[in-house]
């Protein structure tokens, strides 16, 4: 089976946002980056996909030349060569410019499988997934906590809201987005880093413009919806002047 | 015109839609009175049946669309009737709840008709004359500010929470009913659904608890959960956990509060190293306090707190178990 994995390199969870001059982005040259955790989670089900029908995982990623750290780690884990769509432009596009940044490299390749996470840690659009499927004409699920292929038919249970799961089939090839917790990530081995280092990585160019279809006016701190009331001291004093609080003044306890 | 997008199961509102007609009222104060009148449209069998719920609405009218194929959701089905809907009505904004199954086929449906698609926002406002959309970004770090690209219709989800279904306008009477034109063509529908299922019954049913102290990354091992155990035990708490703390299997599933698990509103929710990414803001911004103790000043979950300890928790959980089993 031919499996594609859509790979997003995200700033890391502990990275603290300062924004450039005109305030429409952050300031990249600050920003340590890493993989977007949802597609992690894809990674490790393409590489489990492979071990069980065998075949191919090729990692997928759209973005400037520093994304190159993201796909080196995917091959590290295990992933079998690259596919690279590069342009400075990318770092900051949308799901729907990075759909299309992709889509005429990854419709040459006729992947069976394509998987990518839920949403990115980043923009969070949510979009990627489902604009791709289309672009490529595959159908699509997402939000996908178990993937049971069976010759060209897939089985797929999908995540609904408040605890409630659904089986859906459909034919491949097709496209889903993974949730995270679906398995268990593996981290790569000395040896795989060593392995990585000889694997193909292709970089395409952007097929034409890069294009958004929504453009960020301002980017700011988000606005209190709360007045927070900040209690300082040692442990033993925050501790003693929260519980104060919470019986005296919120009248919870 | 703006067309609202409603979601039903089975003949039950998702409440969810009520939030964006009173997005949709606010978008066309934002926008003008010329972008109106809403019009809100309910797809799938069963559409009839919440039709009156929709009507009781201050909109200009409700359409429900039912036909074959529509009996149970797809995202190539729907793609297929709302596009119908989009091209027999030409609105200026197609406007739905940022619910699991909106996020399941909009951006397909977005895609399909080459349209910009505004996700999970949580405010409208009025930049330059035109309508401008605020969403979170980088995990909630930030607010972004957003106009959309190329021409109308715009699509845009509005967060489950961010507009209340209480502050949803109600007209004089009620709006007229109408069925919308849609006919499906079956073939083309890829996926086939099962049934909805649990996965186990829920052993707890953390939306009745009182107080809650939920656990998330900054606990960083299993071993350490204890920790959190006993400042639950010591508050009279129930334990519950954001989503990484689930996946990793430390706590079950059953104990996970945000968008995939449970929602709670109880009198008090402690969140220890809980960073307040918004998938689990949604679940707990509507508890009455909030307290939130994390090592980040900068973490989100500080803006919905009402009391904040910036500190290590490691430290601070005991002071506070100690605190507690004083009186």
């Amino acid at each position: 089976m031919k499996i594609a994995v859509c790979i997003k390199q995200v700033p890391t969870r502990e990275w603290q946002p300062r924004l450039n001059e005109d305030k429409t982005w952050v300031r990249e040259q600050d920003v340590s980056y890493e993989m977007n955790e949802p597609d992690a989670y894809a990674l490790e089900e393409s590489l489990r996909l492979r071990e069980k029908h065998g075949g191919e995982v090729v990692v997928c990623s759209a973005g400037p030349t520093r994304v190159q750290q993201v796909i080196r780690e995917a091959l590290a884990r295990g992933a079998d060569r690259a596919i690279h769509v590069e342009d400075a432009a990318l770092g900051a596009a949308d799901a729907y410019a990075a759909a299309a940044a992709l889509a005429p490299a990854m419709a040459e390749e006729q992947f069976d499988l394509i998987l990518t996470g839920l949403q990115s840690d980043d923009q969070g659009h949510a979009q990627f997934g489902p604009v791709l499927a289309t672009r490529l004409n595959v159908p699509h699920s997402t939000i996908i906590m178990e993937v049971l292929v069976d010759g060209q038919s897939l089985r797929v249970k999908r995540e609904l809201e408040g605890g409630w799961f659904q089986h859906i089939a459909m034919p491949l090839p097709a496209l889903l987005t993974i949730q995270s917790g679906i398995n268990q990530l593996r981290y790569a081995t000395l040896k795989g880093i060593m392995a990585a280092k000889k694997k193909d990585i292709k970089k395409v160019a952007t097929p034409g413009a890069v294009v958004s279809r929504q453009k960020v006016l301002a980017l700011y701190a988000p606005t209190k919806s709360k007045q927070t009331t900040m209690i300082g001291g040692s442990p033993a004093e925050a501790a003693k002047e929260l519980v104060k609080r919470l019986r005296e003044e919120a009248r919870v306890l | 015109m703006i067309l609202v997008v409603a979601e039903q199961h089975d003949g039950k509102l998702n409440r969810a839609s009520l939030e964006a007609i009173a997005g949709a009222q606010e978008l066309l104060t934002a926008a003008g009175a010329s972008a109106g009148p809403i019009t809100v449209v309910v797809a799938g069998n069963g559409a009839s049946r919440v039709a009156g719920d929709l009507a009781a609405a201050d909109v200009g009218g409700v359409l429900t669309a039912e036909a074959d194929g529509l009996s149970d959701y797809t995202p190539d089905a729907w793609v297929q009737a709302i596009r119908q809907v989009i091209d027999q009505t030409s609105p200026q904004y197609v406007i739905f709840p940022h619910t699991y199954q909106t996020r399941d086929y909009a951006p397909a449906l977005a895609a399909t008709i080459d349209r910009a698609l505004i996700t999970d926002v949580i405010g409208v406002k009025q930049v330059g004359g035109a309508a401008a959309f605020s969403r979170p970004m980088f995990q909630g770090k930030l607010t972004a500010d957003v106009a959309p690209v190329g021409d109308a219709p715009y699509l845009i989800t509005f967060q489950i929470g961010a507009f209340r279904a209480d502050a949803m306008k109600r007209g004089a009477s009620a709006a007229a009913v109408s069925q919308a034109n849609v006919t499906i063509d079956a073939a083309a529908i890829r996926q086939k659904p099962e049934a909805p299922f649990q996965e186990a019954k829920q052993a707890v049913d953390l939306s009745q608890a009182e107080r809650i102290v939920a656990v998330g990354r900054g606990i960083k091992t299993q071993e350490n959960i204890p920790i959190a155990e006993k400042l639950a035990k010591a508050f009279g708490a129930e334990l519950a956990a954001s989503r990484p703390i689930c996946d990793n299997g430390w706590l079950p599933m059953e104990r996970q509060i945000g968008s995939s698990g449970q929602t709670v509103a109880p009198k008090l929710y402690v969140a220890l190293g809980i960073s307040g990414a918004i998938q689990h803001l949604v679940g707990m911004k509507g508890a009455r306090i909030i307290v939130a103790i994390n090592k980040d000043a900068e973490a989100p979950i500080f803006e919905v707190a009402d009391y904040g300890i910036q500190g290590d928790i490691f430290e601070i959980a005991p002071a506070l178990v100690a605190e507690l089993e004083k009186s």
